[in-house]
This record gives C-alpha cells, sequence and structure tokens, in this order.
C-alpha cells in the first residue's frame, strides 16, 4: 500500500521523546517544513515538494536572558491557526513560540523552576492549538496552560491554566476534522492515562473526564467527537469523547506506543512504536448506530529503531514521515 | 529530564566496570588476595555512604566528561592502575553494555530489575566481607524505597533521560557482535519476536464494542513479528528472581572483554562537530562534580611492591596501537577545570588525584597516561 521514498537527512539524531516529529505543508510554496528534537537542539529541514532543495535550521532552546544555560527539550510542534502558523517548542525552562519557519521567537514563556532540582522533574509537554486563537501547552504539574494568540504580532498572553490533570501531561490534541458540529475541542492526556475532554472559549469547560489505568497515555488525537489513545501498553483506544464510551480496544504494538496521527480527510490512522513498527489503520464512524470501525490496513517496520515520531504529511495520508531513536534522518512513505 | 536519573546511572555502569575488572584481574592471572582487595576497595569507594547522600540528591545529569572523571577516580580507588587506553576501552565497553539494556528493557520500569542484577552480583562480590555487604545492602533498601514508587510515566522519562545520554554513541562491542544483538554499524538488534513486556497483549486483535459495553465484533490483523505471551514478572524485592538477564555478568573464561575501537563512518562527522562546539563544563556542573567526588576517597597505594596495573588488551602493544589510533571523535577529551579559589575542594581532591598517580608503581613507564590525562586539571 506504501512505498518508501528517498529519506531526509538531518543534522542530528532524533531523541527518544514523544510525538518526536513535527509537519507543516505550506502549500502555496510547495514544500514542507519538518521538526526532530535532538537533546537541546531542534532540528528543522525545509524540503521541496519536488525532492530538489532541502535547507537546514538549528533552533536552540536557550533562555533569552541566560546566554549559557540550555535545557533540554521536550517537543517541537507546529501549530496551525486560521490566522497565522507557529513553531512551539518546550523544554525544562519554558515555552518559545516561532514564527513557523524558525526565523523570529516571537514568544518566551518561563516556566517556575525551583533553585535546586526537586525529585519532581520540571518541564512542559504537549502542544496544541486550538480553535481560531488559542495555543494550549501542557507542564509536568499537570497544569495546561491556555495562551491567547493574536493574529499577527507578538502580544500573545496567557490567558488561563486549566488545573484538572494531577500528573504530568503528556500530549494534547485538538479537533482535526474541521466539523463545526463537534461540541469538544480538546483532549488532553497525563502520565496516569487520565484524559480530559475541553470545549474551548474565553473560558476553557471541562466536558468530561475519562479515567485511566496506571499507565502513560503518550499520544492521543481527537477526530469527529472520537478520542484516540496511545498507552505504554501497546494498546490503542477508542472513546467517545463527550461520553467515555469505549468504542473500540486494539491490541496495536508490542511496546510502548510513542505517536499517533490522523488524517482527517480519509480517517487514516498511523501508529508507531518503541517495537520498530508503524501501522496504518483505517477509522470509519457510522452517526446513526453511534459505532466506530478500526481495520488494520498496513504495517511497515523500521529495522533495528525504536520509533519516537511519526506524522502523515498531508490531510488524505497519502505520505506519512518517520523517525527514531539515534536515528539522523526522515523515512519517508507513500501510497502506491 | 528527570532528576532521578544519576543513582541509576551510576549503579548500572559501576556493575559493568566491575564485571569487565573482575574478568581483567582473572585473565591476568592477578594473585587472589590482590584482586580481591582491588574489587573490594572499589566497592567500598563505590558505596560510600558521603558519596551516596550526594548522589540520590535530585539532579541533572552529569555531562559524559564529568562522568568518565569520576569513573576514573573509582578504577583507581585501590592498587589496581589501568593506563588511558585501557580506561576508555573499560569505560567504552560500560557505556555500550548499559545503553544495550536500557534500549533493550521491555518496559522502563524493568531498568530498575536490570540496576538489581547488578546489585545482586556487586553482593555476590563481596559476599564474604559483612561490613562491605552492609554497605551494600544499604544502598539497596535506598534504591528500592526511592524507585519502586513509581508510576511508568516516571520510569520512562527516566529511559528517556538516559537514552539521550547515549545519544549517538555507536562504539562496536565483539561481544555483542557475536552474539549478534549488535549490527557492524554499531546499533543494537531489536527483535520483532519473543515475548512481550509484562501487562502487553500480544499485538494482533481489535475489538469494538458497543454503547452499552458489549463485544460486538473482533477482528485479527497481521502484526509484522512472531511475539509470544508474556512472562512473568521479576521480582522488585531485595532479594528474588529478576526473570531478565539483561545486567547480568556477561563475561567469562571463553567470552573474554573485547572492543572493535570504531565510530560508524557516518556518524564521525557529526560527532566531530559536536565536540568542536564550545562545551565548558558549567560551573554548576563542577560544584556538584566536587560535592559528589568529594566522598570519594582514594586510596594511595602503599609501595611499588603492592601495586600493579591492569590492561584491557591482549597485549601491552596493542594498548598503545589503540591509544594512538583511536579516533577524535571518540575521544573523552581531558576535563579542563580551573580549579580557581572558587572551587577550593574541588582543586583539593584534583591534588590529591595527581598525587596518588605520582606514587603509582608504572609512573615511570606506562602509568604516565594517568598524570597526563590529569595534567589538565
Amino acid at each position: 500500500m506504501y512505498h518508501k521514498e528517498k529519506s531526509i537527512q538531518i543534522k542530528n539524531s532524533a531523541s527518544a521523546l514523544y510525538n518526536n516529529l513535527g509537519v507543516l505543508r505550506i502549500a502555496p510554496r510547495r514544500l514542507t517544513y519538518f521538526t526532530v528534537v535532538h537533546a537541546n537542539v531542534v532540528n528543522m529541514v525545509s524540503a521541496s515538494w519536488d525532492g530538489l532543495n532541502y535547507s537546514h535550521r538549528q533552533l536552540q532552546s536557550k533562555e533569552p536572558n541566560v546566554a549559557t544555560s540550555t535545557s533540554l527539550i521536550m517537543q517541537a510542534a507546529f501549530c496551525a491557526l486560521p490566522s497565522r502558523d507557529l513553531l512551539v517548542v518546550t523544554s525544562q525552562k519554558g515555552i518559545q513560540m516561532y514564527e513557523s519557519d524558525g526565523s523570529i521567537m516571537v514568544y518566551w514563556h518561563a516556566l517556575d523552576t525551583p533553585e535546586t532540582p526537586t525529585a519532581q522533574a520540571v518541564f512542559a509537554r504537549g502542544i496544541s492549538a486550538v480553535w481560531e486563537n488559542y495555543i494550549c501547552v501542557g507542564v509536568s504539574s499537570g497544569a495546561i496552560l491556555v495562551f491567547d494568540i493574536p493574529s499577527k504580532g507578538s502580544n500573545i498572553t496567557l490567558s488561563e491554566v486549566l488545573e484538572e490533570h494531577k500528573e504530568s501531561i503528556t500530549d494534547m490534541a485538538s479537533e482535526c476534522s474541521g466539523s463545526q458540529e463537534c461540541i469538544a475541542d480538546l483532549v488532553s492526556a497525563d502520565d496516569g492515562g487520565n484524559l480530559c475532554v475541553w470545549k474551548s472559549g474565553e473560558e476553557f469547560q471541562l466536558l468530561n473526564r475519562i479515567p485511566g489505568f496506571d499507565m502513560s497515555c503518550s499520544s492521543v488525537k481527537l477526530w469527529k467527537g472520537t478520542v484516540v489513545a496511545g498507552y505504554g501498553t501497546g494498546q490503542i483506544r477508542l472513546y467517545e469523547a463527550v461520553t467515555g464510551i469505549l468504542h473500540a480496544e486494539v491490541n496495536a504494538h508490542a511496546r510502548w506506543i510513542y505517536s499517533l496521527d490522523i488524517a482527517p480527510f480519509s480517517g487514516l490512522l498511523l501508529s508507531a512504536a518503541e517495537d520498530s513498527l508503524v501501522r496504518v489503520w483505517h477509522l470509519t464512524l457510522t452517526p446513526e448506530t453511534n459505532s466506530v470501525e478500526v481495520a488494520h490496513l498496513h504495517n511497515e517496520c523500521v529495522t533495528d529503531t525504536q520509533i519516537c515520531g511519526a506524522k502523515f504529511c498531508d490531510g488524505d495520508g497519502y505520505a506519512f514521515a518517520v523517525t527514531g531513536y539515534d536515528l539522523s534522518e526522515i523515512i519517508r512513505y507513500t501510497q502506491s | 529530564m528527570s532528576s532521578r536519573t544519576l543513582p541509576l546511572l551510576f549503579i548500572n555502569l559501576g556493575g559493568e566496570m566491575l564485571y569487565i575488572l573482575d574478568q581483567r584481574l582473572r585473565a591476568q592471572n592477578i594473585p587472589a588476595d590482590k584482586a580481591k582487595k582491588v574489587m573490594n576497595d572499589i566497592i567500598t569507594t563505590m558505596f560510600n555512604k558521603k558519596f551516596l547522600e550526594e548522589l540520590f540528591k535530585p539532579q541533572e545529569l552529569y555531562s559524559k566528561k564529568a562522568l568518565r572523571t569520576v569513573f576514573d577516580r573509582l578504577a583507581h580507588a585501590s592498587i589496581m592502575r589501568l593506563n588511558q587506553a585501557s580506561m576508555d576501552k573499560l569505560y567504552d565497553l560500560m557505556t555500550m553494555a548499559f545503553k544495550y539494556q536500557v534500549l533493550l528493557c521491555p518496559r522502563p520500569k524493568d531498568i530498575l530489575l536490570v540496576s538489581f542484577n547488578h546489585m545482586d552480583a556487586i553482593k555476590d562480590f563481596v559476599k564474604d566481607t559483612p561490613s562491605i555487604l552492609s554497605q551494600v545492602d544499604e544502598t539497596y533498601r535506598q534504591l528500592i524505597e526511592m524507585y519502586t514508587p513509581l508510576s511508568s510515566g516516571d520510569f520512562q522519562l527516566i529511559r528517556q533521560t538516559l537514552l539521550i545520554f547515549f545519544q549517538d554513541m555507536h562504539i562496536r562491542v565483539s561481544i555483542f557482535l557475536k552474539d549478534k544483538v549488535q549490527n557492524s554499524n554499531g546499533r543494537f538488534v531489536l527483535p520483532t519476536s519473543g515475548p512481550v513486556p509484562h501487562g502487553t497483549q500480544v499485538p494482533g486483535l481489535i475489538r469494538m464494542f458497543s454503547c452499552t459495553g458489549e463485544e460486538v465484533n473482533r477482528l485479527q490483523f497481521n502484526n509484522g513479528g512472531s511475539y509470544t505471551s508474556a512472562t512473568r514478572e521479576g521480582s522488585f524485592e531485595i532479594f528474588g528472581d529478576r526473570v531478565t538477564k539483561l545486567g547480568t555478568n556477561m563475561y567469562s573464561v571463553s567470552r573474554p572483554v573485547e572492543t572493535h575501537m570504531s565510530g560508524t563512518s557516518k556518524n564521525s562527522a557529526q560527532h566531530t562537530k559536536v565536540n568542536a562546539a564550545p562545551n565548558p563544563l558549567a560551573k554548576e556542573e563542577l560544584n556538584l562534580l566536587a560535592k559528589l567526588m568529594g566522598g570519594l576517597e582514594v586510596q594511595k597505594p602503599g609501595n611499588a611492591d603492592s601495586g600493579f596495573r591492569v590492561n584491557l588488551f591482549a597485549t601491552d602493544e596493542e594498548e598503545e596501537e589503540a591509544l594512538i589510533s583511536r579516533p577524535d571523535e571518540l575521544s573523552y577529551g581531558v576535563i579542563n577545570i580551573q580549579a580557581t579559589k572558587g572551587n577550593a575542594e574541588l582543586a583539593k581532591i584534583m591534588g590529591e588525584f595527581t598525587e596518588s598517580g605520582d606514587q603509582s608503581p608504572s609512573a615511570s613507564s606506562k602509568g604516565d597516561d594517568l598524570l597526563a590525562m590529569m595534567d589538565g586539571l
């Protein structure tokens, strides 16, 4: 179903972090941006669709004021809002927001870090753009920071802090189908596997809480009102967001899942894990019977690689990209 | 990332070091009483109370160079001396072995079972010396107290922190190559067969439910591997069967310590680049290192007769050759510490270090390397 394309070389290898691959399509310029985190550096590649041009950029996790101190980066993700695209980088020290090409840092938010390290690590992880003008970022304390993003300029403000999770946030996702009918528009996951379903707005509203089972939920997606969650057990679970009804349970991987992605137009689901496998699934929703069907379509094995990032490159799921721990390349697969 | 990583890194690397030294002491026919003294001295130093107090405090991991300095000092805690080429090789073997264990452990939590395998073996090394044994047992209790309550997510963060520490290290180790668990490019083999981790189901089943929770459909799919169901879980108690073999002693008379020393060509450019960037140790790290090493007591060799040198190579010539031919990108280099008044404690420690090197029996010949290495301190 899919075949391997020419890989994209990156300047440094990928670190073993959840959802460690960012992809942004810039259709008017016929190119795609990719980001991969390596320790305290974000490797960024801009690749033209004809495969002829690659340009590289590296972003350091530097606090704006302290020149010497760098910290480890937890995640880098593109946030596509209707008015603008931003690249958000989270680390042990705080949250950086860049223009999507990485050229200018437009905002910096410092985390409260204790002077001497405490047993509880401090970091930000879990990034999602929500609706018209919000970007939400998770924190190790369990808090979710909601930033209000103006349509241009750097006047970004912290508008709300959501404190429902008791454990470190692992991932966050907004409704990706673009459907106006869905009530829920954000889902957040934590290290205990707990999921919170939110309705965005000037004040975010908690719609539902789906309890975990003491196993991290490392990656989460929200599509047509269905939460798709990947866990450390290698399982994928599909819940109805607002009711928490379990629709499907898949014994998907033999090791910890690191990344999920959905192609919203086709309902294709991508899952990737430490077991070196990437799998493609197809989700079908039948609103009349309120049921969800899951079908397995395809396996790709990236031999001897613990996969840490996997993303579709377009809304139909025509192509996807993968990277793994200690790997200095982004491998691409395209439908044949 | 996780501030609880350093104790596990230190204990597991230390455990691997002891396995290798034990094997080399036997292979070089070092008299049993001297070999015993070396093992006991190193274990006593490793589990020194003051040292462990510092180690167990929440903190970030040290840089590779700083940790290498700690292990240099530990390896020389007794009457045995290693020159630079042997020390490099020892450190390569230790780090690659633990990288393998961290990468291959089925669940992040199993890093603790790997550590317990090392601790069990260390206890066995000192089983005839009650005073040291009780020291090790004390640390065992500390490990259990600190780590067993942690969640799966906490362990994954520890594992990810360790994997960043070991990132881009692709040194080929002959014992791994022979066992076919490492490829010629230095990457470890990840099997897509065998038992799944405890708590994980064999992939291949999709179950769908109705709104009332009834299972309405069940589909099988091809999982692309040949997995079997999970084996029983290892014991997280002070005594017990750890089930996993990761972290046990893989060396024996018939499986001696050897290395192939080569970076992979693909990654060498990258290494050089990383090394070329200015990488001064942060001041805070130096202070932590000084505090940590303040707890490490180094025994000075009494007289020229009692000390001896251990070689990680078959012959002295091979050892010399290894030192000369070691690729630059694999060089740990020398920690360049400006021992100014701000760092009096460290200066004092380093002073002791140099002094002990000075008196080393082989200082006039191959022992020079230790001095040379420490010159920059």
